[in-house]
């Protein structure tokens, strides 16, 4: 009762290092909460998933093992999820803002009329007072403390909201892939597991939608864990302007990475977005070519270790947070930096 | 046979193109600086009800809006575009809402609409960037949902089943689903197509009650006894028999704690022109500090 809750995700029988993610910030708020770390796996052919999560902490494993619950369909996890957290009740649940948790979250938080923040980029747990309507319907101070603070940027980026929903639980968050960082807790944690009786969860008329037909590429590109990333922004002009970054990238040993104006502007293909809306990245270095730096792209990139901005504008937002910033045209001095990489390189 | 379509849409300031006067000196935002603007996925969906309704003629597409009385401008580009008719959902206690009790009043509205086979918006508004509403309306209509729809391949509306081509992380699946649905398609779907010149003849002096000043709706009273299309249904939270606890302010669980600008801490930079010389230097530097290699 009253713990905390991560909804895993899994890939045929493989849990998402979002999931995982999210185990390890999730075992934090339980440190800080004095509760517990359970956690859903619910999917076909399970055996064994438990082993994939208790490393990082988890106390309690609630396994779903159907046929019907891989493919992921929206009504069935819905109801398990419902149902297990109407006996559990917990006052935290966890998911990725993932196309999966984007589909199930609302849909869960709509049954039990609990708050849902989307993309949060950072989770506090914090006290603090708030006037509310008391049963007269007057205004009150009202001190609240332990809940959890859903911080995540709004309005295209350029604001910080801290959202709380004091008054329902569970307190729902989703949180993008590659937020939170992945930190094994002990290889040996040892948790419960309970596996449960599907069908007291989940009615067979739940089950109404079927997949025909799934194809899950495998991704063509490590953006994420590229140790150095070379973007380009909407100043590259055009997609024949990205090739300039794919050259560079290719004699560094990089990865190329977009801002959301030049995805939009279809210079680059969306998943190599990079920011709030699309990957966050962590590199030892980025190079922003043409990239002037909205805060929703800063979001994604600001704990890269050496910053260099390549621009024409001096004035660009993101020479602010650069370690080296480069007064110039990519045009001009992407070429350069090739040239001088190959020569010194040698 | 031919379809009952309800297509979701909201206007929204226009957060792509946001300038530096778009925050106020005291790091609100400035709404006024923003253009509203039609939520461009709810486009999408627009077309996907289109292009039922030329599959299955007779179909009649209902465009449903909850916001301020100006958010009539999405009906009437709606109706510009070929949609039959539309509803505004505006009424102070509906203020403040979040996506729960925006979800809650619009099934509440569609529930009034009445018959529906299909209900389609966009996968999520630019405003908020949640995705939460379409699925929050199922869950609530007691409906199944299609999230991330990038086209609709086949309906039947006979055996009551639709196909959908969805993505989904790393890929794409293909999807049947039962009749009646929530249907929330993406911005890669097909672009909506423009306006009809016709229609806009037709329908440029459509508006809802509330966005007439006294004089224009006495001016229009006449006309709209001739022409009822031209007067767009309009509901408060009464006319769609709304619970107040679930409503605005009341019926939201999330609450904003507080709001900030985003300052990022300025770092000590070194500035160059880009000469060959200072590029030469830095890459040498780079590779001396195994920063790269």
């Amino acid at each position: 009762m009253n713990n905390v809750f991560v909804y895993c995700e899994i890939e045929g029988q493989t849990v998402a290092d979002v999931s995982l993610e999210l185990l390890t910030k999730g075992r934090k708020l339980a440190n800080t909460l004095g509760v517990q770390l359970e956690c859903i796996c619910a999917g076909s052919k399970l055996d064994g998933v438990e082993k994939q999560v208790m490393p990082f902490g988890v106390d309690k494993v609630h396994v779903f093992d159907a046929e019907g619950l891989f493919p992921y369909t929206s009504n069935p996890h819905t109801a398990l999820v419902v149902n297990l957290f109407k006996e559990e009740k917990p006052q935290i649940c966890l998911m990725g803002a993932t196309v999966i948790g984007r589909d199930l979250g609302p849909r869960v938080s709509s049954a039990l009329f609990s708050g849902l923040t989307a993309d949060c980029t950072e989770l506090e747990i914090g006290d603090f007072d708030m006037n509310v309507k008391n049963a007269d319907g007057e205004m009150e101070k009202k001190h609240y403390v332990n809940q959890l603070y859903q911080i995540r940027p709004a309005f295209g980026g350029n604001i910080v909201a801290t959202i709380v929903n004091p008054e329902h639980r569970p307190q729902m968050a989703t949180v993008r892939e590659g937020v939170m960082k992945k930190e094994v807790l002990d290889p040996n944690y040892k948790g419960e597991v309970i596996r449960h009786d599907v069908a007291k969860y989940v009615p067979e008329t739940e089950y109404v939608v079927k997949v025909l037909d799934r194809h899950i590429e495998k991704a063509k590109h490590n953006l994420k864990g590229a140790a150095i990333v070379v973007a380009g922004g909407y100043g590259m002009g055009s997609k024949e302007g990205f090739d300039m970054l794919f050259d560079l990238a290719k004699e560094l040993h990089a990865e190329v990475g977009a801002s959301r104006a030049a995805v939009d502007a279809g210079y680059a293909d969306h998943d190599r977005q990079i920011g709030q809306t699309g990957v966050t990245v962590r590199p030892k270095v980025y190079i922003a070519c043409g990239i002037s730096g909205q805060i929703q792209h800063i979001a994604g990139m600001q704990d890269a270790g050496i910053i260099i901005s390549i621009n024409s504008d001096p004035n660009a937002p993101i020479n602010t947070i650069a370690d080296y910033v480069i007064n110039g045209t990519v045009e001009e001095v992407v070429p350069k930096l090739i040239k001088y990489y190959k020569k010194n390189s040698k | 046979m031919s379809l009952k379509i309800v297509v979701l849409a909201k206007q929204v300031p226009d957060t792509r193109n946001v300038g530096p006067d778009a925050m106020t000196p005291e790091g609100t935002v400035n709404r006024a600086a923003l253009p509203a603007v039609f939520n461009p996925e709810d486009l999408n969906a627009l077309e996907q009800a289109l292009r039922l309704k030329e599959q299955f003629p007779g179909s009649t597409i209902s465009v449903l809006t909850m916001g301020l009385p100006k958010s009539a401008e999405v009906i009437r580009e709606a109706l510009y575009r070929g949609a039959d008719q539309g509803y505004v959902v505006t009424d102070r206690p509906l203020g403040g809402a979040d996506t729960l009790a925006t979800s809650y009043t619009l099934s509440q509205a569609i529930k009034k609409i009445g018959e529906y086979d299909i209900i389609l918006g966009g996968r999520q508004a630019i405003d908020g960037d949640t995705a939460q509403v379409g699925p929050q309306i199922a869950e609530k209509l007691g409906l199944t949902q299609v999230t991330y729809a990038e086209e609709i391949i086949s309906l039947d509306p006979e055996k009551k089943k639709i196909v959908v081509k969805r993505h989904i992380d790393g890929g794409v699946e293909t999807v049947e689903a039962p009749l009646p649905l929530v249907v929330t398609v993406n911005g890669s779907a097909a672009p909506c197509r423009p306006r009809n010149a016709k229609r806009v003849m037709k329908y440029k002096n459509a508006t809802a009650a509330a966005e007439r000043t006294p004089e224009q709706a006495e001016a229009l009273a006449p006309v709209i006894a001739k022409k009822p299309y031209l007067d767009i249904t309009q509901w408060g939270a009464a006319d769609i028999d709304a619970d107040p606890a679930q409503i605005g302010k009341a019926g939201s669980p999330t609450n904003v704690k507080s709001v900030q600008n985003i300052v990022f801490k300025a770092k000590e930079s070194r500035t160059m022109s880009g000469s060959d010389e200072e590029i030469d230097t830095l890459i040498q530097e780079l590779l001396n500090e195994k920063i790269i290699g």
